[in-house]
C-alpha cells in the first residue's frame, strides 16, 4: 500500500497523533472505498470519522474554509463529496463541470454527493452566491490534483516521463508506446490520500471544454419523469404523518391544552412540549382529525400591523450612528449647500415571501440513539447543530440529509420542520414525516425584511452628484453603498427588532437599497433634465457596472426611440455579490383601468468567467421574473400577529401572463474569476419598472410593491 | 374503491371524499404529483382525467371513479419519454423542478385539446401553473416545440 503523504511532502504525524490519523484514514477509506482521494484540508476529511471531541472543534475551525473531497475508485468512478446543496440553481451540474474538465471526463462520469452531514465535509451553507466563486475553483483544484497524481503513478509504473503522458477518457495514455491504463487500475488496491498543494496546474479558462458550455441539468430526466424524490415524497416503513398545531397569532402561548380527544384516536401520538403541540398518525386524514380534536386556550399579545409598519420601524430603530454598513465621507451640509437642486424622499419596502413551490418538509427517524433527518435546507450542517442543541446530542449522533429540494431563494436557511418532525418522532418512536401546508409556509417561515429608506441628495447644474445621505431602517446592508461617485455622503443602517420574522432573500436587502438608489438617481436626472442613462454614466466610474449599463441600453435600443403613448422606458442596475446587473424595461399603463404591464425587459449581467451559459441565463431570467413580483405586487399583509394573505389566491406571484419579452445579455469576462449568479440579477428590474412607470405616467412611485392594484386613482393629476 | 391510473387498476382504502392527491401520494406512492397549495391555485398537482387536466388536490376520489387517470409516472412508455417530456428535456427547462410534473401534465392536456396553440392560447391555458424559479419562457419554447413534434 502507498503511504499516505501530504502532497507538499510532509510526513505523517508521529506517535499518538499518528494513531488517530491512521484510524481516521482507515475509516475514511472504509467509507469511500480504496483508490485515490483528494481533500482540501487533510484534517477536515477525518473530522467526521473520528469519534473524538476534536471532530466538533475541527468542524468549527473549518467554517470559513471550503470543504469537499474527491474520490476515484477502483471501478473508475469519480465521486465528489460537498456539503453544498441543490435548490434549483443547478450547482450540481456546474460543479461537476469543473471536475469533468480537469479530469478530461464527460460530466456523466462524475457523481456528486451533496449536503449529507455524515458523508460530506462541513459546509456553512449554500447562500450568498458563494458556491461558484469558492467551491467551484476548489473542486477544480482537487480534480487537477487527482489528475496530476494519476499521471505521476503512471509515469512511475512505466518508467517514463510524466510530461510524455496525457489523460483522456478515464485513462492515462502514453502516446509514444500506445500504452494506456485506466484511473481505476492505477489506484487499485491502494489507499492514496492527497492534499491539494499550493500550486496545481489548472486548465486555463480559454481551454475549458466542459465548463463554459451549456451542459444540461444532470438529473433533468428524473425531474421530468417524476422519479426524483423530494423530501415531501419520501417514505419509511412504519412512518407516521405529522401535523403541528399553529398558534392563532405570532408569539401566542398555550394557556391550557386539552389533548384527550386527540389521544383517543387510533394510532395517534400527541406531543406537547411547552408551546409546541404536534400530532402524528398512520395516515394524513387521521392526523388532520387529531389536530382538529386538540383544544387549546391561547394567550395572545397585541402586535404591530402592516398599517403602522413604517412608523414602527422608524420609532423602534436602534443605534444612532456608526455600525454595520455605515459610511461617512466629506460633509453632508457642504454637499447640500453646493447643490443646485436637492431632493429628499422617503421610500418604503414591504415584507415579501419566498414562497418556494415545495413548502418546508422533513422526515425524521430515531434509531439506536442516532437521529437522521431528511429535510430541504440550505444549511444541512446548521440544522444538524440546531438538532444537536435541541436534543442535547453530540453532532456525530445527528445526521441531516438534503435531497435536491424544491427551491429556496434564501428562504430555507433554517430547520423548523426538521425540529418539529424530530420532536414528534422521538415521542412516537417511529419515523415521522412533516410537510408544511402552503398556509404554514406563508406564515411560519420568514420573510424578506421590510424597510423604510430615507434619502437626501443634491446635484449641481451640470449633473454632478454633490451630496448623498441614506438611512435604511431594518431592511439591511446589502447594496447599501451607492456605486456612484459622491464627494459628500453619509450612509447608515438602522437595525430594528422586526415585527415579523425576517431573514435572507435572493439578493438580500439589495432588492430594497438598489431600488431606492436607482429610483432617486432617476428623479435627480429628471430634476436636471438629463437622460437617466447619461446621468448615471456621468457619475459612475466602476467599469464593470458601466459596461452592463451600456450593454443593456444598447440591447434595448435606449435613446433610439420614444415610447408610445402611455408607455415608458426605465433603467436600473447595480452590483451585489460580485455580479453586475443592469435592466432596461418598457411598461404600458392602461389610462382607463390603471393596469401596469411590463412589455419587455433587457438585462445585461456580468459575473466573471461564465461556467454554463444556458444555466446562467436561467438564473438571470429567474431572478428577473422573481423580481417582477416584488416590484409590482408581492406584499405580506398582516395585522396584529396574523398573516392575512397566506395563500396563492391572495398573495400574487408572477405567472405566465405577467411575462414580458425578455432579453438577456451575458458579458463573459474570461479574465475574471467566476462569481455566483443566483442573486445579483434581481436588482435591476424593480427600479427599471418604477422608472418606466414614471416616464409613462409622470408618477414617481416610492414603494415596493409599486402597483399591487395597478395605477388606478393615481393618474388623475395628468 | 377502484381507480384506473396509468392503465392499471388499483383498489384503494381511502373514502370517496379523500382527495385524489392524497391517495396518489400517500397510498399508491405515485409521488410525482406534487402538493403545492392544496387549493387549486398553483397547478403542481395537475393530472389528467381522460384528456382533461384536473387539480388532484381539489378532486375527490368519487369524481374520478371509472375515469382513466394519467399521472406524470404514466407519460413515458417503455423507457421512452413522451414527446412533451422530450421537448422539455431538450429545452433544459427546469431549475428546482418541483413544478415540473404539473407543468408537463397541463401541457399534455393543452396539446390534446389544441394541437397547435398560439402563444396567447398557451399562456391562457398554463396561467394556473406557477413556477417560482421563473422558467416560464422556456416552458413556452418547449410547448411550441412539442406541438411541432
Amino acid at each position: 500500500m502507498e503511504r499516505a503523504k501530504d502532497a507538499d511532502g510532509q510526513q505523517l504525524p508521529e506517535g499518538k497523533e499518528r494513531g488517530r490519523f491512521s484510524e481516521s484514514r482507515r475509516n475514511f477509506f472504509k467509507l469511500l472505498g480504496g483508490g485515490l482521494a483528494v481533500t482540501f484540508v487533510l484534517q477536515d476529511a477525518f473530522a467526521l470519522f473520528s469519534d473524538t471531541d476534536k471532530a466538533t472543534a475541527i468542524g468549527k475551525a473549518a467554517a470559513d474554509e471550503v470543504g469537499a473531497w474527491l474520490h476515484i475508485g477502483a471501478d473508475n468512478a469519480v465521486t465528489v463529496y460537498t456539503g453544498k446543496v441543490e435548490v434549483g440553481q443547478n450547482i450540481r451540474t456546474s460543479l461537476a463541470q469543473a471536475v469533468a474538465d480537469e479530469l478530461y471526463l464527460p460530466v456523466a462520469s462524475i457523481s456528486m454527493v451533496m449536503g449529507d452531514t455524515a458523508r460530506t465535509p462541513y459546509d456553512a451553507g449554500t447562500f450568498g452566491s458563494r458556491s461558484t466563486p469558492s467551491m467551484g475553483p476548489q473542486l477544480r483544484r482537487a480534480a487537477a490534483t487527482a489528475r496530476e497524481t494519476l499521471l505521476e503513478l503512471a509515469a512511475k509504473k512505466w518508467g517514463v516521463l510524466k510530461s510524455d503522458l496525457k489523460v483522456a477518457g478515464g485513462k492515462v495514455l502514453h502516446p509514444k508506446t500506445n500504452a494506456s491504463i485506466s484511473f481505476g487500475e492505477l489506484t487499485k488496491g491502494k489507499e492514496i490520500l492527497k492534499n491539494i498543494p499550493g500550486e496545481v496546474p489548472l486548465i486555463p479558462v480559454d481551454a475549458w471544454r466542459v465548463a463554459g458550455t451549456s451542459v444540461p441539468k444532470v438529473n433533468g430526466e428524473e425531474i421530468l419523469t417524476g422519479k426524483h424524490k423530494f423530501v415531501s415524497d419520501m417514505k419509511l416503513p412504519g412512518m407516521l404523518y405529522g401535523k403541528v398545531l399553529r398558534a392563532p397569532s405570532f408569539n401566542a402561548t398555550v394557556q391550557r391544552a386539552d389533548l384527550a380527544a386527540a389521544k383517543a384516536l387510533p394510532g395517534v401520538v400527541v406531543v406537547q412540549e411547552g408551546n409546541f403541540i404536534g400530532v402524528a398518525a398512520p395516515d394524513r386524514a387521521t392526523a388532520e382529525k387529531a389536530l382538529a380534536a386538540v383544544k387549546v386556550i391561547w394567550n395572545t399579545t397585541n402586535q404591530p400591523s402592516r398599517s403602522d409598519l413604517f412608523d414602527y420601524l422608524k420609532a423602534n430603530a436602534s443605534g444612532g450612528g456608526g455600525g454595520r454598513g455605515s459610511t461617512t465621507k466629506g460633509n453632508i451640509e457642504e454637499g447640500m449647500a453646493s447643490a443646485t437642486k436637492t431632493l429628499s424622499e422617503k421610500y418604503t419596502v414591504d415584507y415579501i415571501a419566498h414562497a418556494p413551490m415545495e413548502p418546508r418538509a422533513a422526515l425524521a427517524r430515531w434509531e439506536d440513539g442516532l437521529l437522521t433527518v431528511w429535510t430541504g435546507t440550505q444549511r444541512p450542517f446548521g440544522v444538524q447543530e440546531e438538532l444537536s442543541r435541541e436534543f442535547g446530542l453530540p453532532k456525530e449522533k445527528v445526521r441531516v440529509i438534503m435531497p435536491d429540494t424544491g427551491s429556496a431563494y434564501g428562504g430555507k436557511h433554517s430547520g423548523e420542520a426538521a425540529l418539529e418532525a424530530a420532536r414528534m418522532a422521538r415521542v412516537a418512536q417511529k419515523p415521522v414525516k412533516l410537510t408544511w401546508t402552503r398556509e404554514e409556509e406563508f406564515t411560519w417561515a420568514y420573510f424578506r425584511p421590510a424597510g423604510l429608506i430615507e434619502v437626501s441628495s443634491g446635484v449641481t447644474a451640470d449633473g454632478t452628484l454633490s451630496s448623498w445621505e441614506f438611512h435604511n431602517y431594518n431592511s439591511g446592508t446589502s447594496g447599501i453603498q451607492t456605486p456612484y461617485v459622491v464627494a459628500n455622503q453619509q450612509i447608515q443602517y438602522h437595525p430594528v427588532d422586526s415585527p415579523l420574522r425576517q431573514g435572507s432573500y435572493r439578493g438580500l436587502a439589495s432588492t430594497a437599497n438598489i431600488f431606492v438608489i436607482e429610483s432617486q438617481m432617476d428623479d435627480l436626472a429628471n430634476l436636471v433634465n438629463m437622460d437617466p442613462l447619461a446621468f448615471r454614466l456621468k457619475n459612475l466610474q466602476e467599469p464593470r457596472l458601466r459596461a452592463v449599463f451600456e450593454a443593456a441600453a444598447k440591447g434595448f435600443g435606449w435613446g433610439k426611440s420614444t415610447p408610445a403613448q402611455n408607455h415608458g422606458y426605465g433603467i436600473g442596475g447595480g452590483t451585489e455579490k460580485g455580479g453586475f446587473t443592469a435592466t432596461c424595461a418598457e411598461v404600458a399603463v392602461d389610462p382607463r383601468t390603471g393596469e401596469v404591464k411590463v412589455i419587455r425587459a433587457t438585462t445585461a449581467f456580468e459575473c466573471g468567467a461564465v461556467i454554463n451559459p444556458k444555466h446562467l441565463e436561467h438564473q438571470i431570467l429567474g431572478a428577473v421574473v422573481q423580481g417582477i413580483g416584488g416590484a409590482l405586487f408581492e406584499a405580506v399583509e398582516f395585522e396584529n400577529g396574523k398573516i392575512l394573505n397566506p395563500h396563492f389566491a391572495q398573495y400574487r406571484v408572477p405567472r405566465f401572463k405577467d411575462m414580458p419579452a425578455m432579453e438577456i445579455i451575458q458579458l463573459n469576462r474570461k479574465d475574471l474569476p467566476s462569481a455566483g449568479a443566483g442573486e445579483a440579477p434581481i436588482v435591476g428590474i424593480a427600479p427599471a419598472i418604477r422608472n418606466a412607470i414614471a416616464q409613462a405616467t409622470g408618477v414617481r412611485l416610492k414603494s415596493l410593491p409599486l402597483a399591487p392594484n395597478g395605477m388606478k386613482g393615481m393618474l388623475g393629476s395628468r | 374503491m377502484e381507480l384506473l391510473i396509468n392503465g392499471e387498476r388499483h383498489t384503494v382504502k381511502a373514502d370517496a371524499d379523500a382527495t385524489l392527491l392524497q391517495v396518489l401520494r400517500d397510498e399508491l406512492d405515485l409521488t410525482g404529483t406534487k402538493y403545492g397549495c392544496g387549493e387549486g391555485q398553483c397547478g403542481a398537482c395537475t393530472v389528467l382525467s381522460g384528456n382533461t387536466a384536473v387539480r388532484a388536490c381539489q378532486t375527490p376520489l368519487g369524481a374520478v371513479q371509472g375515469k382513466a387517470i394519467t399521472t406524470i409516472e404514466g407519460l413515458a412508455k417503455d423507457g421512452k419519454l413522451h414527446p412533451v417530456q422530450q421537448a422539455y428535456l431538450e429545452a433544459d427547462v427546469f431549475q428546482c423542478g418541483y413544478c415540473a410534473p404539473g407543468m408537463l401534465m397541463s401541457t399534455v392536456a393543452l396539446l390534446r385539446a389544441n394541437p397547435n396553440p398560439s402563444e396567447a392560447e398557451i399562456i391562457r391555458f398554463m396561467n394556473g401553473n406557477v413556477c417560482r424559479c421563473g422558467t416560464y419562457p422556456r416552458i413556452l419554447t418547449a410547448i411550441k416545440e412539442a406541438a411541432k413534434a
